[in-house]
């Protein structure tokens, strides 16, 4: 391990200080003039190289930091920065370590031996660079770097391995629901024909698991699956308000004012549809939602006010891989 | 100068009969002048209303079979108690009378004259204990205030901007043409699919600065410049990338003309 540790390192010296012989065939003509190395430039792109490298790595550092404030903005800063950095290194190679000269020639019939030709022009315009690899390396590392700031942002797209912490939510049995001003919610208020939205008493509303719709159906058109007897007292359902599809807000119900020619009521995500019925257990009616909305079970306490039976039917938030096979869990 | 006056008038008299075309598809009683208020929408509610709404607004439950003249499935919602809240709503936005029972209402041209409409809003009003119409005052309330609660309430199927929009089933209609009464009896009724809302979800005070947002957002200013249909990000950023990304292009060729 130590020794290898030691190759590493010998072999990092030797490739930054190390220089490249010309490349090329030494005997041939040139085409290019030989310009004279510009060691100034040089130090100038590594620096440059060096910074783009720094914006990256404090692009991934500020990503790492959660509760950084201005974090955004810090965002923007480092990135901006390595993209400018990156962007002056090549305008420097570009003005004063390539070798530039305009040379017009009418274009030939024949292409033979314009390839080598051109092989050469290529090898010989970057002759004036004397630390070639580290040049290199130095381009490698801020590109590198850069990449990985890029991609850095995927992986909030979701736990990778872990999912365990997606089917945790606050509801647990006695769990008192609470309006948006943290008021119990009694069961007489809660009326036919409106929809409501309640969070978990004492628990932490940002969580997927927290927010619900409410609503009162009759009793007769409840038509919830057998073993959810008992769910719904006085025809009051609760269920996540997040979508099951890509775990937007369920902001929209619909109720029909004439219900015998009128579709039946329903919630419905405004943001691609999906549409779930509040009567049958939330069931999928439409849209691109791939299953039920999760039911969370209802008592009323003895002062009349809405509290959790149990915690919800199923795994609540957008679905993902396996997601079927889970259930919700307190925290 | 004879002529020009004769072909303008030729010119404007089928304009002027186009902006009032005959009320077809309503009954209008035969009622003499000075008939008590009630006593016409009496009269015009056997004509136009019954059929659905039943007789003394009892309701008709929709059946198998025709109980109409012309084969007209009727149906609709018993009408006791709604009061003249709801008709004066239905009937000034022309959501009624409605062709077949089982489409959304639209906003339509009201065909009934403004005192047939006080008839019927009278006679309506007259059946059961409902509530009256709602008197609210924009002016009392706060567009800001209006905006978060039209934010939380509204616009998840009428769009932030008030603009309208769609759900399975049915139409969220825009609100530019909504009066601040329409707005009022709308939220308390909840018509067709909408929810209602009650004064425990929405207070009296609370609907008012809905009220005055929904009326702000019909003339609403534009501190960016151009509106763009003030419907987001979409046509902002269409007009981004063909007027913006032109320009760039355009700066591109010639900084590269001067390099030459």
């Amino acid at each position: 391990m130590i020794g290898r540790l030691k190759d590493l390192l010998v072999a990092l010296a030797v490739l930054l200080l190390g220089r490249r012989r010309p490349g090329g065939d030494p005997e041939a003509e040139r085409i290019v003039p030989p310009g004279s190395p510009d060691r100034r430039a040089e130090a100038w792109v590594l620096a440059l190289f060096g910074l783009a490298t720094a914006g990256s790595i404090a692009f991934l550092v500020v990503y790492a930091l959660d509760p950084l404030a201005h974090r955004t903005q810090l965002l923007g800063v480092a990135l901006g920065v390595a993209l400018a950095a990156l962007g002056a290194a090549c305008l420097v190679i570009a003005t004063r370590l390539v070798v530039t000269e305009e040379l017009e020639e009418p274009y030939p019939a024949e292409h033979v031996g314009d390839q080598d030709a051109v092989a050469q022009l290529v090898a010989e315009s970057g002759d004036r660079i004397t630390r070639r690899r580290l040049l290199t390396l130095g381009g490698a590392a801020a590109g590198g770097t850069l990449g990985l700031a890029l991609l850095a942002p995927a992986l909030a797209v979701g736990p990778v391995f872990d999912t365990d912490e997606l089917a945790k939510t606050p509801w647990r049995r006695g769990r008192a629901l609470v309006d948006e001003a943290g008021r119990r919610i009694a069961a007489d208020a809660i009326e036919e024909e409106a929809f409501y939205t309640a969070f978990p008493e004492g628990a932490d509303r940002e969580t997927v698991g927290a927010p619900l719709v409410v609503v009162r159906l009759s009793p007769d058109a409840l038509h919830l699956p057998p073993e959810r007897r008992g769910w719904a007292p006085e025809g009051i359902v609760a269920y996540s308000k997040i979508c099951t599809h890509a775990g937007c807000a369920i902001a929209l119900y619909r109720k029909p004012t004439f219900p015998a020619v009128e579709p039946r009521p329903a919630f419905v995500c405004p943001c691609h549809y999906s549409t779930f019925d509040p009567a049958t257990g939330g069931t999928v009616l439409f849209g691109p939602a791939g299953r039920a909305l999760p039911q969370l079970p209802l008592l009323v306490d003895r002062s009349g006010n809405l509290r959790a039976a149990g915690n919800f039917s199923g795994p609540v938030g957008p679905s993902w891989w396996g997601v079927r096979s889970r259930k919700a869990r307190g925290a | 100068m004879r002529a020009l006056l004769a072909t303008l008038l030729a010119l404007a008299l089928p304009a002027l009969a186009a902006a009032e075309p005959p009320r077809v598809g309503i009954v209008t009683p035969n009622a003499p002048p000075g008939t008590p208020l009630r006593e016409l929408g009496y009269q015009l509610y056997a004509g136009n209303c019954a059929e659905c709404h039943g007789t003394a607004g009892a309701g008709v439950a929709p059946s198998q079979s025709a109980n109409g003249t012309g084969d007209i499935h009727a149906a609709g919602p018993p009408l006791r108690g709604v009061g003249a809240r709801a008709a004066d709503f239905y009937l000034r936005t022309g959501y009624m009378p409605l062709a077949r029972a089982d489409v959304q209402p639209r906003r339509s041209r009201v065909l009934f004259t403004p005192r047939e409409v006080d008839a019927l809003v009278a006679y309506v009003g007259s059946l059961g204990h409902g509530p009256p119409v709602p008197r609210p005052h924009p002016e009392r309330g706060d567009v800001a205030a209006g905006l978060s609660l039209f934010t939380d309430h509204c616009a998840g199927c009428h769009q932030v901007a008030a603009r309208g929009g769609y759900l399975p089933g049915a139409v969220a209609p825009p609100l530019d043409e909504a009066t601040p009464t329409q707005v009022a009896e709308a939220v308390r009724i909840g018509p067709y699919l909408m929810p209602l809302f009650s004064t425990r979800a929405i207070s009296d005070r609370q609907l008012d600065s809905i009220v005055a947002y929904v009326e702000y957002a019909k003339r609403p200013q534009d501190p960016g410049g151009l509106a763009i249909g003030r419907i987001g990000p979409v046509p902002e950023g269409l007009i981004a990338w063909f007027v913006g990304g032109a320009a760039l292009v355009g700066c591109c060729v010639m900084i590269g003309k001067k390099a030459r």
